[in-house]
């Protein structure tokens, strides 16, 4: 067995009992990092002298029996989240030379719990892609092959360097960010679990941020457990946040035995899209049967309003995300292109800074929300967003969790969906909802389709219920055993 | 009679409304914990929130929440208890985030009045459309550098209450009477320090002009105005400009237009065409404001006496008339001083005196109300001095301008030069005598009828007896011995 197959809790335990140090375990990763990133691309910024630094501390911690965790533990952290000290680009050109002079909450929270930080991992430029081909460092490459093809598939997006750096051993667990599908999706891409908390449980402090009112952080990992390790650091209350929720923390991982028994497992009716791939459909019935066999009670829901939830989501988030990126103007920080005045300047850094993914995003965002639109678009949004939310208010009313796929399709090849934007925008049709209606909801890896890709599934909980979406979740897991792993990976 | 202006083609009313941009007092910024205090070294006072780090988020500050509350009630305002903030988005190099945090669709006051009193002693209600709380932005400054701009974000984030008056102001006057009221109101509740010459409060001026009984006609904005006096000029300067434009067959064009005092004209500045289309939708960094009506009351049962109500009680208490109170409550400390003073005195008497010799004597010295020309204690002393009468007023002014000079007490004074008021009947029966012999031909000419020389005998007595005679008690003696 090699160092690479231990999970974040059996890594853990051998830290603690010091069977492995933590420069041990960080050396192996950067080492990892060091051969196969430069194929993979899954960072953007490596730093291994300061993982060996918090390695060290870690050690020093273990031995002093106040280790945790995570001590010791190495993560990719998606360069979305801003690291004190270390550049944070977003994946935009516009912040190449950015070091920000503070630490997100989350990396904060991760790094006093004693994990030791790899690399800033990539992803689709400021988070705004499902396929990781929009980062301005360059596209990601999926760990995993088709059967018998060595073409490069995407790993997803917007968080596919994380799920790539998981997938491939290049860390053992990362940070995502989800904004519709931005964790979810590549984590069903890559064969990992990967939970977007309810919105509120982790603090957006720090995370540069892309559509405020969706934007969520949460762990990647590969499996179940090692996600609720993650999420309790991660999560809680931020009073620098003014939308993170003032609730106490559960230990997430004690959800993970309770079982399903008894649970009323919802089944939407509206989630049978026409043309899904037969495959996922497929997926998705087993996924019923493992659950019913273990005790779970299936219940046919209806959640009407989800059909409109791709159309939402693509008025709201680029609204929002055409605000906030409106201060990547050249003058305070990042690029800037001079110009012969402020305007010039303006159109000259962020026609350099952006690439055409966010361009398209801003436009579309600042169309939604222009005089005489505003109300047949963004308004309109809001008020389809609220019946969203109902539906999902009213399902939870008969269940206790939902079961769904988690993305129409397996990963798919770099360069394909690429001509036009609306088909990659339909990666997102399952994933959306949930982040609408503000739900937690989990990714776990319930298969491999006939190219021998992962597949994943989806368990959306209620508010704040993140631990019946763990237990539901670790319920699938256990029935599915998926043990597969990537063509690519360190051994 | 109502204020008009006369046109080539009859009398124009002109209607006016306020937009005031009042800063609001506090320690820190309305959305950060940088330090909100007027002045400082450029960008010493910037939190990475004031200055739009990526991923920084804003957080708001309760206490910017309660001024605005305060500020409300003093404007006898709705206060609501759900309001939002929105995005107003633009471009701008001392605008951080490209966008400013304002409340644009549920502001956190409501509809309220202010009374304003004209010249003339007439008094009319202004309507107070809203007020909401927006952050301030930064300073640019072109003129430090050859090619550059520079930047100061010292301001950027600092808490605005911006304050909308209905359409009710018809003149100049009332245009300024409404801005000092405003001025002293927020001075009263200590939300404001309402100064205009270091910009923390401006105003926004909307102006048009109608026929007497037509609709509202188009109106034009003028930006930033930062006086009373250039709120005024601007009123009249535009007014006249629209007139001549709507007299000339033209048509008045909504824009944005700048006064410019040196020439006391106002200029065009953006026209609608131009204007911003700021994108407003509600902050998804904030959750709405909600307010409990408990830290409401708390804030209302803690609210100074304000101005309106001073006043009426000053004139019911105090026994002064209206006009004269008006003067005493123009600002809070006045008010302080002068209740200090009249506290178990003549109302009445400590008024006219302050009004009087004690302004004369503040504004000759360059002195203030907070640092007074005599101290409170002194000033009752003295007013004191005059009720039990041991001087008379004629005595009493040199007593004060002494105090002026020395700062020593009155009755110190009094002792020292010997200024005690004279009652004594038979020292004032001497005196008397001795002033209508040494004017035989002026009594000879009193009775045969020049009434008026009474005064001149008067005088001639209390100059004899060096002014400190007692006025009634001579004025009595000269009249019997003149039989």
């Amino acid at each position: 067995m090699s160092i690479f197959d231990l999970t974040i809790a059996e890594a853990g335990k051998k830290l603690a009992a010091k069977e492995i140090s933590a420069v041990e375990l960080t050396t192996a990763y950067n080492d990892a990092v060091a051969a196969l990133n430069p194929r993979l691309n899954a960072y953007i910024t490596v730093t291994p002298e300061l993982a060996l630094t918090q390695a060290k501390a870690a050690d020093a911690r273990i031995a002093a029996g106040q280790a945790g965790p995570l001590t010791g533990i190495p993560l990719a952290m998606k360069d979305l989240f801003c690291t004190e000290g270390v550049r944070t680009t977003a994946a935009s050109k516009i912040l190449e030379p950015f070091i920000p002079p503070y630490e997100s909450t989350v990396s904060a929270q991760l790094l006093a719990a004693g994990a030791v930080i790899l690399g800033k991992a990539n992803l689709d430029e400021f988070a705004m892609g499902s396929s990781n081909i929009t980062s301005g460092y360059g596209p990601v490459e999926n760990p995993w092959k088709r059967n018998g093809s060595d073409a490069k598939l995407v790993p997803g997006g917007s968080s596919g360097g994380s799920a790539a750096a998981v997938s491939a051993r290049l860390a053992l667990g990362a940070t995502g960010t989800d904004t519709g599908g931005s964790i979810r999706q590549p984590a069903a891409f890559t064969g990992l679990a990967g939970i977007k908390p309810t919105y509120g449980r982790c603090s957006r402090y720090g995370i540069v941020a892309f559509a405020s009112s969706l934007d969520q952080a949460g762990p990647m990992a590969r499996n179940v457990e090692d996600c609720a390790i993650l999420l309790n650091a991660m999560a809680g209350f931020d009073a620098k946040d003014s939308t993170s929720a003032e609730r106490a923390v559960p230990d997430f991982t004690k959800a993970l035995t309770k079982g399903v028994k008894g649970l009323r497992i919802g089944i939407p009716a509206e989630y049978r899209l026409e043309g899904t791939n037969p495959e996922i459909l497929a997926l998705w019935d087993k996924g019923i049967e493992w659950l019913q066999a273990q005790g779970a009670e299936i219940v046919e829901i209806s959640l009407p309003h989800t059909k409109y939830g791709l159309a939402v989501y693509y008025i709201v988030a680029p609204a929002e995300a055409s605000s906030n990126l409106a201060r990547y103007d050249g003058v305070r920080f990042g690029a800037r292109v001079d110009g012969v005045d402020l305007i010039d300047m303006y159109e000259r850094t962020r026609a350099a800074g952006f690439g055409p993914e966010v361009k398209r995003r801003i436009m579309i965002g600042t169309y939604v929300l222009s005089h005489g639109y505003y109300d047949a678009y963004y308004l309109k949004a809001q008020k389809v967003r609220n019946l969203i939310l109902r539906d999902f208010t009213n399902a939870f009313d008969k269940v206790d969790a939902i079961l769904t796929p988690t993305a129409p399709s397996a990963a798919f090849g770099l360069g394909e969906k690429m001509d036009d934007p609306v088909t990659m925008y339909l990666n997102d049709v399952f994933t959306v909802p949930a982040s609408l209606a503000g739900v937690p909801a989990m990714s776990v890896p319930a298969g491999l389709n006939a190219e021998g890709l992962p597949l994943g599934l989806q368990v959306i909980g209620k508010h704040f219920d993140e631990e019946t979406v763990f237990a539901v979740s670790a319920a699938i897991e256990r029935a599915a055993g998926f043990s597969a792993l990537p063509d690519v990976r360190a051994k | 009679m109502s204020y008009m202006l006369e046109g080539r083609t009859g009398a124009w009313e002109v209607v006016v409304g306020l937009e005031i941009h009042a800063q609001v007092i506090s320690q820190s910024k309305l959305f950060s914990g940088a330090s909100a205090t007027y002045g400082g070294a450029p960008n010493a006072h910037v939190s990475f929130v004031d200055a739009g780090f990526p991923g920084m988020l804003p957080v708001i500050n309760q206490e910017c929440v309660a001024q605005a509350v305060r500020t409300g009630l003093g404007l006898k305002a709705e206060i609501n208890l759900f309001s939002r903030f929105d995005r107003k988005n633009y471009f701008y190099a001392d605008l951080p985030n490209g966008y400013q945090i304002s409340q644009f669709a549920h502001p956190i006051v409501g509809t309220g009045v202010v009374e304003i009193e004209l010249q003339d002693g007439t008094l009319k209600n202004i309507g107070i459309t809203r007020l909401h709380l927006e952050q301030d932005a930064g300073k640019s400054m072109h003129d430090q550098h050859a090619s550059k701009s520079v930047i100061d974000l010292n301001r950027a984030g600092v808490a605005l209450m911006e304050i909308v008056s209905e359409p009710d102001i018809r003149s100049p006057e009332e245009a300024g009477a409404y801005l000092r009221k405003i001025r002293q109101i927020v001075r009263y509740l200590g939300t404001c320090d309402g100064n205009m010459e270091e910009g923390s409060m401006r105003a926004d001026v909307n102006v048009s002009v109608r026929k007497p009984g037509e609709e509202f006609r188009t109106r034009c904005e003028i930006k930033n105005v930062n006086s009373v006096r250039f709120v005024m000029h601007a009123v009249e300067a535009e007014a006249l400009r629209q007139i001549e434009v709507w007299e000339s067959g033209g048509e008045v064009v909504q824009e944005t237009r700048l006064y410019d005092p040196s020439k006391g004209e106002t200029r065009s500045m953006r026209s609608k065409e131009d204007a911003h289309d700021y994108r407003y939708f509600p902050e998804p960094d904030l959750l709405p404001l909600i307010l409990e009506q408990e830290f409401v009351n708390a804030l209302a049962a803690k609210l100074p006496e304000l101005p309106d109500e001073k006043r009426r009680r000053f004139c019911e208490e105090y026994g002064i008339p209206f006009y004269d109170a008006g003067v005493l409550v123009a600002d809070q400390a006045t008010a302080d001083f002068y209740e200090t003073v009249a506290k178990g005195r003549d109302g009445k008497l400590t008024s006219n005196w302050m009004s009087g010799d004690f302004f004369a004597a503040m504004n000759r010295s360059g002195k203030s109300i907070e640092n007074p020309p005599v101290s409170a204690a002194d000033f009752g002393a003295l007013l004191d001095l005059i009720s039990d009468k041991t001087i008379n007023g004629r005595i009493a002014k040199d007593v004060f301008e002494e105090m002026v000079e020395t700062g020593k007490a009155p009755a110190a004074i009094v002792e020292e030069k010997g200024l005690r008021q004279v009652t004594d009947t038979g020292a004032i029966d001497d005196a008397v005598t001795k002033v209508l012999e040494a004017n035989q031909d002026k009594v000879a000419e009193y009775k045969s009828g020049k009434d008026k020389l009474f005064g001149f005998f008067v005088g001639q007595v209390m100059k004899a007896m060096a002014g400190k005679g007692n006025p009634a008690l001579v004025n009595e003696a000269v009249k019997k011995q003149l039989g």
